[in-house]
């Protein structure tokens, strides 16, 4: 072809820079890999059970566009029991293939080309590039160490212009493990109410909070209506490979979402939809004992890596530590490389989670203890080398 | 008290310091709550769950339903400690339904247990009859499955 193939668009944005160490992982032994975004226990039992049982049973047909009802309704459950939410399962919330799709359909429901997306950073990987395929511009707010990575309404109100739509929330926080509390929410709530934002707020870790001070954007006076919504079963309930996400706000932004989804997707998987329900209905105890060992898994990953000299925010959600690596003197894809393949250990360095993520590397817990163990003994050997 | 109980039982080799890291006490507290609840009989003993097929042994097990008379003011206790403090009885629980006893038996042989039942356990006055079920494999003990981990199937790095 004479004219350029791929779409100016997608030819702008990078390829994630997570993937970058894979090839040279999977080419070596002995590599301890704390780099994974998923929990590493498999799904529970019961659940799996249940997905082999639907298809017994012949469950291989789609569903209604917006999910099974069942689901909907277990959900609306459960975000009203446990945090006091309302969602009318019939017509405010919608089943997705993972919080991925959600988020992608939540900004290509309501952005207008040039419209802006105020993104806090480090940030999961996903939100810059989902913003610019919906036409949006994403303008980014770093966070710091300082503010123990959460996100002030200040500096939001900073980079608000008459273009800004949409304020991305990401709490519990991929990579930095940041919780928001509830102050610093309701200040963000005000700026969204001045300046007639929406919020997309994706909650995906919010079951995995450690201090129980856990507050779901939506439970916040007012913002029911300017909040989309966004969580899943992929982290709480070990089941990232069943793609089953949610998102829940009123009915006329949720229509918006399904008018896409019914054209692009169709509905999620029936099998996945089926254990989905088990999990959320049967599945929590064992989710509980999954985040209580998180939890042990935390507190020994983070007073190791401060241990070892690598100065760490203490994580309250997720399951991700992100220590500072500055006093290497490395950068952290330097830090990276260099410990993968002295040490062979992985992890993920900042950068990757924007430029405001540099100088700290994510170490994902959701790894045996044993392992972490191990893998903060070659971490110790290798930044005693480095270290000024 | 609760969460040091859940790791102990998980792995009773973990140090009190290690402990005292994930739960978020000093170890001086680890050591006081964890000799509290030995002390209470809380933590009854500190063992290791052993495959003993894959230690060479030959080793074989019971379940061993029996029927027996309970007697005036001691129940079912009376006889039930006669049978467990036979060393052969790696368990004994009273049951609610067809049976009274579950005695789980482990032994050498399938000869030796039947040796137990003839000579030892049926002869009791008490004991009015019992139907012994040979174990043919074990495959979980207390909570921890024998064979097979599940392995790591994820991808070494994602987002």
């Amino acid at each position: 072809m004479s004219k350029p193939l791929i779409s100016k668009i997608v030819e702008s944005v990078p390829p994630s820079g997570i993937r970058r160490f894979f090839d040279i992982i999977l080419s070596m032994e002995g590599v301890i890999s704390l780099g994974v975004g998923e929990p590493d226990f498999a799904t529970p039992w019961t659940i799996r059970e249940t997905g082999i049982y639907s298809l017994e049973q012949g469950y291989t047909t789609y569903t209604s566009n917006q999910g099974l009802l069942k689901l909907r309704e277990a959900i609306s459950n459960h975000l009203y029991h446990t945090y006091g939410l309302n969602y009318d399962p019939m017509e405010e919330i919608l089943i997705t293939v993972g919080v991925s799709e959600a988020l992608d359909l939540a900004l290509r429901a309501i952005i207008n080309p040039g419209d802006e997306v105020i993104i806090p950073e480090p940030s999961y990987v996903s939100y810059k590039p989902c913003t610019l395929f919906s036409g949006g511009i994403p303008v980014v707010v770093p966070t710091y160490l300082k503010d123990g990575f959460k996100v002030t309404s200040s500096e939001i109100e900073k980079v608000v212009t008459d273009r800004t739509k949409v304020i991305l929330l990401s709490y519990p926080n991929n990579p930095t493990g940041a919780t928001m509390d509830r102050e610093g929410l309701l200040e963000i709530a005000e700026v969204a109410k001045r300046h007639d934002l929406v919020v997309i707020s994706d909650e995906i870790y919010g079951q995995l909070t450690y201090d129980d001070t856990y507050t779901p954007f939506p439970s916040i006076p007012n913002m029911k209506e300017r909040t989309i919504f966004l969580d899943g079963f992929s982290k709480a309930y070990a089941m990232t490979g069943w793609r089953i996400g949610f998102a829940c706000s009123i009915p006329e932004v949720i229509r918006a979402m399904t008018k896409i989804h019914q054209y692009t997707t169709l509905c999620a998987s029936i099998i996945a939809q089926k254990a989905a329900i088990e999990a959320i209905t049967k599945g929590n105890d064992r989710m509980y004992e999954m985040k209580n060992e998180y939890n042990r898994r935390r507190q020994l990953i983070v007073n190791g890596l401060r241990e070892i000299g690598l100065p760490c925010f203490e994580p309250k959600g997720a399951f991700y530590a992100f220590p500072s690596i500055e006093n290497t003197r490395l950068s952290s894809s330097e830090f990276a490389e260099r410990l993968l393949l002295e040490e062979k250990v992985a992890v993920v360095p900042g950068e990757v989670f924007g430029r405001c993520g540099e100088g700290y590397i994510r170490c994902s817990y959701a790894v045996e203890q044993q392992l972490i163990e191990e893998a903060l003994t070659r971490m110790d050997r290798f930044v005693k080398r480095y270290r000024k | 008290m609760k969460e040091i109980l859940k790791i102990l039982e998980q792995d009773a080799k973990v140090s009190p310091e290690k402990i005292a890291t994930m739960v978020g006490l000093s170890v001086e507290e680890v050591k006081e709550k964890i000799s509290e609840l030995e002390k209470k009989k809380a933590i009854i003993k500190y063992r290791t769950v052993v495959d003993w097929e894959k230690a060479g042994e030959e080793v074989v097990y019971a379940f061993i339903e029996v029927k027996v008379t309970p007697e005036r003011d001691h129940g079912f206790d009376a006889v039930a400690s006669r049978i467990y403090r036979f060393p052969e009885v790696h368990s004994l629980y009273l049951m609610a339904g067809d049976y009274d006893l579950s005695v789980v038996i482990e032994g050498k042989s399938m000869k030796e247990i039947a040796y137990f039942v003839a000579e030892k356990l049926a002869p009791l006055e008490q004991v009015q009859s019992t139907a012994t079920h040979f174990v043919l494999k074990r495959y979980k003990v207390d909570g921890v499955i024998l064979e097979g981990k599940e392995e790591d199937r994820r991808l070494p790095i994602t987002p």
